[in-house]
């Protein structure tokens, strides 16, 4: 079971506490009408999916309500970084 | 040797002694035609319908581990047609078609069942939705009705009827049941290897050579093989070779978990789905009730189950049938599944010019084996995708023109 420490309320939040939210730090088109198809269905729906470590965001559902970001490992399921919303993984 | 009812007799008379192997292991040769990567029931589909509809023999299968030790040894065994695009109902439908008589085209016994899959129906918008289905699948041909509740109490006397999901009928898809999902596997490599594929196990595909947009070579943990052609189908590990290949995929790979309970009398005769737990139930023959539930939503390799989705699914699965209460769970195990973003499989074309691709089948594929075999064998003899595979080309994520029976059918499985 995936338990991750929140790093807004500084709780332990096991996953049925959670939500998760996938990928992290995708940023949607600025303008949709301008960019290339391409770019815009990157956006859409093509994902990392890495077997290894990933970069995501989960919600505080059952807590705080807010947002952060983590860097797990899609194998074992280990939390190696956890950090706010407005900070960029490192791991 | 045929299996056949005489030389059942003969081998039990001296001793089960004479049985062949069903399939050689052969060393893996330096070069090959085409190349299928994955020993899953889809792969070796592939290479049953390249070696007997295509005529191509100088092919190999390379599985990583064993023979359907992915997701086709690991699924529920559910196979089913009811889905609601046309597009979709063609090819589940060609599916279930090919699985009628499979037994007989692999001289092997699949062990088909089919003893009707019903959806259940439990509220009004879920009675409108299965209206709206019945006619959809009637203009796409194929066969599903509505029955009452008096009937589903008829056919299911264990089911509670005024639990928290109150049942007021039911889909009813009579084609639907299960299969023996082993022997999809091992019956296709048994009729493969006959044709003259290559099946090769415990053999990794770890990179490729690529030359003007073209693999050349496959480099895999028993040697390097070159070819002219490579078919995936890997399931839930299609991000990992499209990545070694050089490119990005649609899809996003999860934890799908199931279990089963100690072997009962025979209490259920059908297949059943609660749409409000999300949970679906069979008996086995041997007696264990197989249950599962919806998958794990996070990104996830590790294949192995999980305590809050095992909760999840034996507390609806006990609210169903109450009389589960008393039973002992046997086995819980789990399998890496491949989600697109419309619940649709990914078919033909990569963009590397001489790899094509079957993925994308998520919670779902079992019951799709011989229609995605065929697909992909037919984009590896021609370079062109067959013509019920072209609406699943990779291309229709860029061209915006989804086929998103996720959102119509609601597909689980
Ligand atoms: C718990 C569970 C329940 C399910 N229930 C149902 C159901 O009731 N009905 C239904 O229709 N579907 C169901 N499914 C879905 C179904 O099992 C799959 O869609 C289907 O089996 C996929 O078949 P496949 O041949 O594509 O993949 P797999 O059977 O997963 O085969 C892929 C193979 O590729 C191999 N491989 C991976 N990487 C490499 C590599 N680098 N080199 C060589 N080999 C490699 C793997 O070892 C594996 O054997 C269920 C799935 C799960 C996990
Ligand atoms: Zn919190």
């Amino acid at each position: 079971m995936i338990v991750i420490n929140c790093p807004y309320c500084g709780q332990d939040r096991h996953e049925e506490e959670l939500t998760y939210g996938g990928e992290a730090e995708i940023i949607r088109p600025v303008d949709p009408t301008t960019v290339s198809d391409e770019t815009w269905t990157d956006y859409l729906y093509f994902r990392n999916n890495p077997k290894g470590i990933h970069h995501e965001q989960w919600c505080c559902s059952a807590g705080c309500g807010q947002w952060f970001k983590v860097a797990r490992d899609t194998v074992s399921h280990a939390v190696l970084e956890v950090v706010t919303f407005d900070k960029r993984l490192s791991a | 040797m045929n299996y056949n009812v005489f030389n059942l007799l003969w081998q039990g008379l001296s001793g089960h002694k004479g049985w062949q192997q069903a399939w050689r292991s052969p060393e893996p040769k330096p070069r090959y035609d085409a190349v299928i990567i994955g020993g899953g029931g889809h792969g070796l589909a592939t290479a049953y319908y390249l070696a007997r509809e295509y005529g191509m023999t100088n092919i190999a299968l390379l599985e990583k581990g064993w023979l359907g030790g992915g997701n086709t040894g690991r699924n529920t065994t559910n196979v089913r047609s009811d889905y609601m695009f046309p597009e979709s109902a063609a090819i589940y439908d060609m599916a279930l078609r090919l699985y009628e008589t499979l037994g007989k085209d692999l001289n092997y016994n699949i062990m088909l069942s089919q003893r009707g899959w019903l959806t259940l129906i439990e509220d009004q918008h879920q009675m409108e939705g299965a209206r709206h289905k019945a006619n959809w699948l009637q203009c796409n041909g194929v066969d599903g009705e509505i029955i009452g509740a008096a009937q589903v109490a008829q056919m299911m006397p264990g089911l509670q009827m005024k639990g928290r999901y109150p049942v007021r009928g039911a889909f009813l898809q009579k084609r639907g049941g299960t299969i023996r999902h082993d022997a999809v596997a091992w019956g296709y490599a048994r009729a493969a290897d006959r044709l003259g594929v290559d099946i090769i196990q415990n053999c990794e595909v770890q990179g490729f050579e690529q030359e003007n947009g073209r693999i050349t070579a496959i480099n895999t943990s028993r040697g390097r093989i070159e070819t002219d052609r490579v078919g995936v189908a890997v399931a839930g590990h299609s991000g990992v070779i499209a990545e070694k290949a050089g490119f990005r995929l649609p899809i996003t790979s999860h934890c799908l978990q199931a279990m089963v309970s100690e072997p009962v009398r025979p209490f259920l005769d059908h297949v059943v789905i609660s749409p409000g737990t999300g949970v679906y139930i069979n008996q086995t023959q041997k007696g264990e009730m197989v249950m599962g539930g919806v998958l794990d939503l996070y990104h996830s390799y590790g294949q192995r189950g999980n305590f809050p989705t095992i909760e999840k699914v034996i507390t609806s699965a006990v609210e169903m049938f109450p009389a589960f209460s008393q039973m002992r769970l046997m086995r819980h195990w789990a399998g890496i599944v491949d989600i697109s973003p419309d619940s649709s499989p990914i078919l033909g074309q990569t963009p590397v010019e001489n790899m094509y691709i079957n993925c994308g089948w998520g919670t779902g594929g079992f019951k799709a084996i011989p229609a995605g075999g065929y697909m992909l064998a037919h984009s590896i003899a021609t370079g062109r995708p067959h013509e019920l595979a072209a609406p699943f080309g990779l291309n229709r994520f860029r061209d915006n023109r989804l086929v998103d029976e996720g959102a119509a059918a609601g597909i689980a499985h």
